[in-house]
């Protein structure tokens, strides 16, 4: 049975990592329904939060693959009622609407929503929770003259998650990640055509 | 006074001052210092623009390094598998960009399925010029990112030493791959201050062994020395861990019959008694029957391949499982163990020696033993004494035994005769069986058995081919004759894609689809490479034409012409159980 699976990855902070942890689903055929990839909270470490709605079956193989990769250091995977997640949303609407309509005040303050910035033509605002909380805030609005709508990738806490910073920190203070090479050649294009 | 002063004076300037250490090695220095201190002794390779500063620093170290100049990338890659395979060492190959790293991407596929230590070095563009479709460019790291165990690429030559070092680790430790290791012209010219090599033997993020699990150990003898019909099957896994002699005082102890994969195969001598021979596809017939009748099934450093398993959800579903990998990914892949052992079988297989009872299972033996003589009966006697009028492929393979003894390196292509050497080769030592299992490439055999006779030059090489997979790669006939690698090519020429030609046959209603293939005169050709040979189509002689080739000082071809239809039997249909398996057209 398909269901909602969260997978999150420690890694080395290293360029290609993503391609490498990308082509374990898309060589499976499972579609990745979000994916976030922020520094963790040990220096040089990456964070990678990624959704996926597969048989628990699949998600363990997949899981075992991503582990296997040399830069991988830990990999879990749960399910919703074993993380606490959240998605961020903006939404963008016509400013006239805001001032104007009083059921839209009323809406906006029912989902918790902040507002991020006023124009004379546009105001945005955003919300934080749910998937289902951002979607219905969206078709609340959506007969107002909603503009634009984006949405982040799931963020998500493990809840029995005690002694993954331990790990980590013990990781990090055994060998160190090594910084992230950047190309520094690539501004020096002017030898194009000095070869 | 002063004399304090002047002294103050004089310590003030000697204090030492930090000078730069003199920049005096080019990144394609540094490469090749560090090749050998890993201990690379050759290299196969292919020069071009974007690797020429490597092949520059390569000109000073000749009398240190061999390169082997091959004809085409993707013989350089199959050559250093052939080496990996044959030495139990690393296999390195260069190449240059674009096109030339492109060709190596069979190559890469090919050992990362089957478990290949390879260090491949490609050359690349300038790295301002990454990015910009410059000449020979490619994005040969997400090309090759699915088909390697770990790749980078390299700007800056300070990166080399730790990039090197971290390359040979990842190739050769744990479950060995293929690492690609791209530099860009620049890095290969720069200069830096280069004064030692330190060997890598720790990343944070890699773990080549699991910790072995006590526990899963005990659980596992406690099910062996309860079964009554207990079966092993062991793949590449013992010979990759060196764990060949660990292997035999198990299987010994325990009195248990055992099985090789077509890549395990040589990992104990195959005429020992408690051998049973081949599962698989075109396995023999006992092993694979009789996996659906064990009670405990032990699988050692294999990966439950479908050409092994067949249809998987009648695949030993009456046995329990106890599976040992060094790969914890393989667990419960294709098959659900029931005991996980994870580790490097080396360090496995005496836990498990230690805990086990000793048994006989003489009874179960037995139907193995009867398998074999039903097996010997309807297909072994009639394909390796033939009384046909033409020649057959078993006889060809059981000839070569004879002669050989069991102790060349025989390095076979993909196809029919592949199937027959892996059938009827009998071997004494390990890694004597060298093919292309997992990815099947046909081409493989030539340039593999190039690389294997330097990886052991004490061995006598025998590369077997058919007449469709030679053709791949004929190119490399080129670098036989330029370098004298001692290589015996036996071509057994159906004139026909064999394989593909018996899958028509029996299950395409025979439309034989483009698989009649027409050949050079293969003695001529090799001729014109300075390589002598002979073709026989004659039963009487076949044994001569053999012995010449094997006592010949050098390399020569002989072909074979082989009869046009033969099929290879048993054969467990696709889409059956590996209890289907049949002896027989008749019985599909």
């Amino acid at each position: 049975m398909k269901q909602e699976f969260t997978i999150t990855a420690y890694t080395e902070n290293h360029v290609g990592l993503m391609g490498r942890i990308a082509i374990v689903f898309s060589r499976r055929k499972i579609n990745i329904e979000t994916m976030n990839v922020c520094p963790a909270e040990v220096e040089g470490i990456s964070r990678f939060t990624i959704l996926i709605n597969e048989s628990r079956d699949v998600v363990e193989k997949a899981v075992k693959q991503i582990e296997k990769q040399v830069e991988v250091l830990k990999v879990f995977f749960n399910t919703d009622e074993e993380i606490v997640w959240q998605e961020m949303a903006m939404y963008k609407v016509p400013t006239k609407v805001i001032a104007e309509q009083v059921k839209v005040e009323r809406l906006l303050r029912q989902y918790g929503a902040n507002t991020v910035v006023i124009r004379h033509d546009y105001t945005v605002f955003e919300t934080t929770g749910h998937r289902e909380e951002i979607d219905a805030l969206v078709a609340a609005l959506q007969p107002w003259g909603l503009i634009e709508f984006v949405r982040s990738a799931r963020i998500a806490v493990i809840k029995a998650s005690e002694g993954i910073h331990k790990a980590v920190m013990e990781f990090e203070a055994a060998k160190p990640s090594e910084p992230a090479i950047e190309n520094e050649f690539l501004d020096q294009r002017d030898g194009v055509f000095t070869m | 006074m002063q004399k304090t002063i002047e002294k103050a004076d004089t310590t003030l300037k000697e204090v030492p001052v930090e000078v730069e250490a003199p920049k005096t090695h080019s990144g394609g220095q540094v490469l090749l210092e560090a090749f050998l201190k890993e201990g690379v002794t050759t290299i196969f390779g292919y020069p071009g623009g974007a690797i020429m500063p490597i092949y520059d620093a390569l000109y000073d170290y000749a009398d240190k390094l061999q390169h082997i100049l091959v004809r085409h990338e993707q013989g350089g890659i199959h050559a250093a598998q052939g080496f990996a395979r044959a030495s139990g060492k690393t296999g390195i190959v260069f190449a240059t960009s674009g096109p030339g790293a492109t060709n190596l991407v069979t190559g890469l596929a090919d050992a990362m399925i089957d478990s290949t230590p390879l260090v491949c070095i490609t050359g690349q563009v300038f790295a301002h010029l990454l990015g910009t479709d410059a000449f020979q460019e490619t994005d040969v790291i997400n090309i090759t990112t699915p088909v390697t165990k770990w790749n980078y690429q390299v700007t800056d030559a300070e990166e080399l030493p730790a990039v090197i070092a971290k390359a040979f680790y990842i190739a050769g430790s744990g479950r060995p791959g293929p690492v690609l290791i791209d530099i860009t012209k620049n890095a290969q010219l720069q200069k830096i201050a280069f004064t030692e090599y330190v060997k890598c033997n720790f990343i944070r993020s890699y773990r080549p062994k699991p910790v072995v699990r006590p526990e899963y150990i005990a659980e596992a003898a406690k099910l062996i020395n309860a079964a009554e019909r207990p079966f092993i099957v062991f793949g590449q896994g013992v010979i990759l861990g060196k764990a060949e002699e660990e292997f035999k005082v198990f299987i010994e102890k325990s009195g248990i019959p055992a099985a090789w994969t077509i890549m395990g195969m040589s990992a104990i001598p195959t005429d020992h008694p408690l051998g049973v021979g081949m599962v698989g596809m075109h396995g023999n017939y006992g092993p694979n029957k009789l996996t659906n009748e064990c009670d405990v099934l032990i699988a050692i450093g294999m990966r439950f391949d479908d050409r092994v398993t067949g249809r998987l959800d009648m695949y030993a579903k009456q046995a329990k499982i106890i599976h040992l990998d060094i790969d914890p990914s393989e667990i419960d892949k294709n098959v659900k163990a029931d005991v996980p052992v994870w580790g490097d079988c080396k360090e496995t297989l005496p836990m498990l020696t230690a805990a086990i009872e000793e048994r006989k299972h003489a009874g179960w033996h037995r139907k193995f033993i009867d398998c074999k003589k039903q097996e010997v009966e309807k297909v072994i006697h009639d394909e390796v004494y033939p009384e046909t009028d033409t020649l057959t492929m078993g006889e060809v393979i059981r000839i070569l035994n004879e002669l050989t003894k069991g102790e060349a390196i025989i390095v076979t292509d993909v196809g029919q005769h592949q199937m027959v050497a892996c059938r009827y080769a009998e071997y004494n030592k390990s890694k004597s069986n060298v093919t292309s299992g997992g990815l099947g490439t046909m081409g493989f055999a030539l340039p593999a058995a190039i690389g294997a006779a330097y990886g052991d030059p004490s061995r006598t090489t025998v590369a077997v081919i058919g007449d469709g997979g030679f053709q791949m790669t004929i190119q490399e006939l080129g670098t036989i004759m330029q370098f004298k690698p001692n290589v015996k090519i036996l071509i057994l020429n159906n004139c026909f894609l064999g394989m593909v030609r018996q899958w028509q046959q029996l299950f395409h209603e025979k439309r034989y689809s483009f698989v009649d293939i027409q050949s050079p005169d293969f003695v001529q050709v090799a001729k014109g490479y300075g390589i002598p040979g002979k073709s026989v189509s004659e039963r009487d002689k076949l044994t001569d034409a053999l012995k010449t080739m094997l006592e010949h000082d050098g390399s020569y071809l002989l072909e074979v012409m082989v009869g046009k239809e033969n099929n290879v039997f048993p054969m467990v249909p696709q889409g059956r159980s590996v209890s289907d398996i049949v002896l027989s057209r008749e019985e599909i």
